[in-house]
């Protein structure tokens, strides 16, 4: 009987010391986020659910923000992981990286707790500062969005202190200039107006620059690490990649932003703007998936990460199919007039969020623990190898059927209550009501059970694997040999 | 371009490097220039985004012909419960009722201009909608709602709003504001919605 090999910290530099405990905390709100998600469907199938006690805006709310949360801290995670390594120096400010760390899960933990006991508060500003700011997504009251602005800037001190100690490679310096747009784009939505068009016009700007331009950049860099570390992929390569995607991502998401100025009240020239850019917006997407996928191929998918592997190659199909595909199919105004905020929306949302985010993040689980647990053997024949499987299996058909489900409900929708009724309040309903529509949110609710199955086994695998390995992690060379 | 002589240029980091930089620019001047005129275009007071007193008068929505879209129509004077309101007191009103869908959250069952949660119906021309029945019952009929709108159950899914402590005060507030949100110039968004017949 071998010692069994225990997560030792020992085994991480400063900065990664740091990142597994963001990476504790992202898969803990994970789990928040899809009990949430789960009540939240529930409502629609049994309406009277916790009715007037936790309504349906307070489910939706904390799921979608623990959600926020939870990618925010993977990303955070997952840099302070890269640090050393690309820097080639040690982390600069640990110590306040620490104090920030407590204070962001603690300032989370309070956010949560008003949103459930206190929920709404008086038509008063002081509501906007102390309880909710009520805006879809940037429900955090406006305290909070100090507090994070802060968090982030520390942050970004700590990471350029440190590649200003040792070298700022490619990814370090695209990855500087993101986290600079990052902080900055956040605050343009901190303010409070009664024009509800110029409302909607920043908060756009939040929304749509960061998932669409900010946070895609960030995956493009953990990409591009993701893919040096697992299959050994040369660092030129993976740069050059690197600034061709952000390239095309920028050049496509900055005025694609236009598809969500078509019906808000902004002017007629935004459809056309709107509509050409953001239809682009998938070119960069396909190029991360050759990129990834040659990649693969060159090394014949020899890699030292199995689990990290599947999760980055789902990265890639599921940036693709969910940002890139399930985007492009409603950002044209003609067909955005009659599914604009339908079930389309919310099917293209968890495509694109989980298929773009979830799951490199999930990677980055992989390549750290690989390292925490002493530089194991993650590759064929792994011990227990079958939980990352059956995880990734129910993870990721859960996610599939969930958002089948919503589209089909999308489509009843917007052919029921928009073409047909004219989006009334007895269209509405008439949709809501129809047999396809409500067949389609109980598939959603079964298969967002297979997905929360699917947590579960994540969570277990991740507290145990590598843990009866006995053999070290396979070098980039043996697993070349292997290929020939 | 290519710093050395056998690259080449499109496998070369520098001319990406630079070719991201120059484009990333570019956009985000072109759209700063757009926000510019938009933020010009988008003032209360504008066509677009029209005066709060604008709640003074009757609201409609129309078919444009020329625009082949529907247009928000401010019609002869027809104040809000009954009261013709300055400009600041209206601008004061909407703003309650603004402040009010925020700090209930409206937003996370209902879609307003069709941005929000998809439990609930959009609000945009809440104010137009048929449902109210007629004019002279309307207003009194949403203030109602706001306030208390559990034992009012309009659909067969059982489906409800739940009582989210709107006083007196902010669901008259709230009411203002939604129809002050019927006039903004949506390009035709919700297209073929069928308003409230406001005639008699
Ligand atoms: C927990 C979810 C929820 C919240 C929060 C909520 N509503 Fe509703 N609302 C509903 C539902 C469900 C209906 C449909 C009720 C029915 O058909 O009987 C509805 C109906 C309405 C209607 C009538 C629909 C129409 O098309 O005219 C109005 C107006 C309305 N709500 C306004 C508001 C306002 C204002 C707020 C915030 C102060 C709000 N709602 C918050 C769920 C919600
Ligand atoms: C990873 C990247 C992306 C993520 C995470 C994402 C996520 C989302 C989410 C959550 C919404 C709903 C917003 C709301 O609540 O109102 C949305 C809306 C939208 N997205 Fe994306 N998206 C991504 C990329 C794209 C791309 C590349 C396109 C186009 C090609 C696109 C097109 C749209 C459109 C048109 C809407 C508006 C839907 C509506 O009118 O209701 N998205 N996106
Ligand atoms: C058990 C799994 C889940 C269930 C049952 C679930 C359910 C729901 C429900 C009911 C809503 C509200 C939709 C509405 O307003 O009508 C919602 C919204 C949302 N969920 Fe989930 N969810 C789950 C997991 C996830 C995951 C894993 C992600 C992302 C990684 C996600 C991202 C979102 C987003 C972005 C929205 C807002 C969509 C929009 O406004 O368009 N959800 N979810
Ligand atoms: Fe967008």
């Amino acid at each position: 009987m071998t010692a069994l090999r225990a997560l030792d910290s020992a085994n991480l530099n400063g900065g990664q010391k740091l990142a597994v405990k963001y990476f504790t905390v992202a898969l803990a709100l994970l789990g928040v986020q899809i009990t949430f998600g789960l009540l939240a469907a529930v409502q629609f199938v049994m309406p009277d659910f916790l009715f007037g006690v936790v309504d349906f805006s307070i489910k939706r709310m904390v799921h979608i923000n623990a959600m926020i949360v939870w990618m925010v801290f993977g990303f955070i995670g997952s840099v302070y992981w890269m640090l050393e390594e690309e820097a080639g120096a040690p982390t600069v400010g640990l110590k306040l990286g620490n104090i920030i760390f407590y204070v962001f899960t603690a300032a989370v933990l309070v956010v949560v707790a008003v949103y459930l006991l206190v929920q709404t508060g008086p038509g008063e500003i002081e509501t906007q500062w102390f309880i909710t700011e009520g805006r879809e997504y940037t429900e955090a009251p406006r305290w909070a969005d100090i507090g994070i602005v802060v968090c982030l800037l520390t942050f970004f001190y700590n990471v350029a202190a440190t590649f200003s100690k040792g070298k700022v490679t490619g990814i370090g310096g695209v990855l500087l200039l993101d986290l600079v747009a990052l902080a900055g784009i956040y605050t343009l939505g901190m303010f409070y107006t009664t024009n509800l068009t110029m409302d909607q016009y920043w908060w756009w700007w939040v929304i749509h620059m960061w998932v669409e331009a900010t946070w895609e950049v960030m995956v493009g860099c953990m990409m591009a690490y993701g893919l040096m570390k697992v299959l050994g992929t040369s660092r030129k390569i993976v740069t050059t990649w690197l600034y061709l995607e952000v390239f095309m991502m920028f050049g496509s998401g900055i005025l694609g932003i236009g598809h969500h100025y078509f019906w808000i009240g902004t002017p007629q020239y935004w459809l056309s703007i709107g509509g050409f850019f953001s239809a682009l917006e998938p070119l960069p997407l396909v190029a991360m998936v050759v990129h990834a996928v040659y990649d693969a191929g060159v090394h014949k998918s020899r890699n030292n990460n199995h689990p990290a592997m599947g999760w980055l190659i789902a990265h890639a199909f599921g940036n693709f199919f969910g940002a890139g595909v399930f985007g492009f199919i409603h950002t044209l105004p003609q067909i955005n007039l009659y599914t604009h905020g339908t079930q389309w929306s919310a099917s293209h949302g968890h495509f694109a969020f989980y298929g773009a985010y979830a799951t490199i993040i999930i990677a980055f689980f992989y390549i750290a623990l690989q390292k925490w647990r002493g530089d194991v053997w993650m590759s064929g024949n792994l011990f227990g190898g079958w939980k990352w499987k059956w995880s990734m299996v129910l993870l990721n058909v859960g996610m599939l059927g969930m958002i089948m489900g919503m589209l089909v409900a999308g489509f009843a929708q917007s052919q029921i209550e928009r073409a047909i009724g004219g989006a009334t309040w007895t269209a509405f309903f008439a949709a809501q009501e129809h047999p396809w529509f409500v067949q389609g949110m109980h598939w959603r609710l079964a298969f967002g059970t297979m997905f929360a199955a699917g947590y579960a086994l994540l969570v277990w695998d991740l507290l145990t694997i590598g843990k009866r390995e006995t053999r070290p992690v396979q070098s980039h060379d043996d697993a070349a040999l292997e290929a020939k | 371009m290519a710093a050395n002589d056998n690259e080449l240029w499109w496998a070369s980091e520098t001319f990406w490097k630079k070719t991201t930089i120059w484009t990333t620019a570019v956009m985000f001047l072109v759209l700063v220039g757009l926000t510019l005129d938009t933020m010009s275009q988008i003032q209360v007071g504008g066509k677009r985004v029209p005066a709060y007193s604008a709640i003074n008068h009757r609201i409609d929505y129309k078919m444009d012909e020329s625009r082949h879209a529907q247009v928000p129509v401010i019609g002869i004077e027809e104040p809000l419960f009954g009261k013709k309101l300055t400009e600041q007191e209206a601008e004061a009103l909407v703003d309650h009722g603004k402040l009010t869908m925020h700090a209930k959250n409206c937003m996370d069952c209902h879609t307003i201009l069709g941005n929000g949660a998809y439990y609930a119906p959009d609000l945009t021309k809440a104010w137009l909608d048929p449902y109210w029945g007629s004019r002279g019952v309307r207003e009194e009929l949403m203030v109602a709602f706001i306030k208390d709108p559990t034992d009012k159950i309009h659909n067969s899914l059982g489906r409800r709003m739940p009582n989210l402590g709107v006083t007196d005060t902010e669901a008259h507030a709230v009411v203002a504001y939604l129809k002050w949100m019927s006039t903004i110039d949506t390009n035709g968004f919700p297209n073929n919605f069928k308003p409230i017949d406001q005639e008699n």
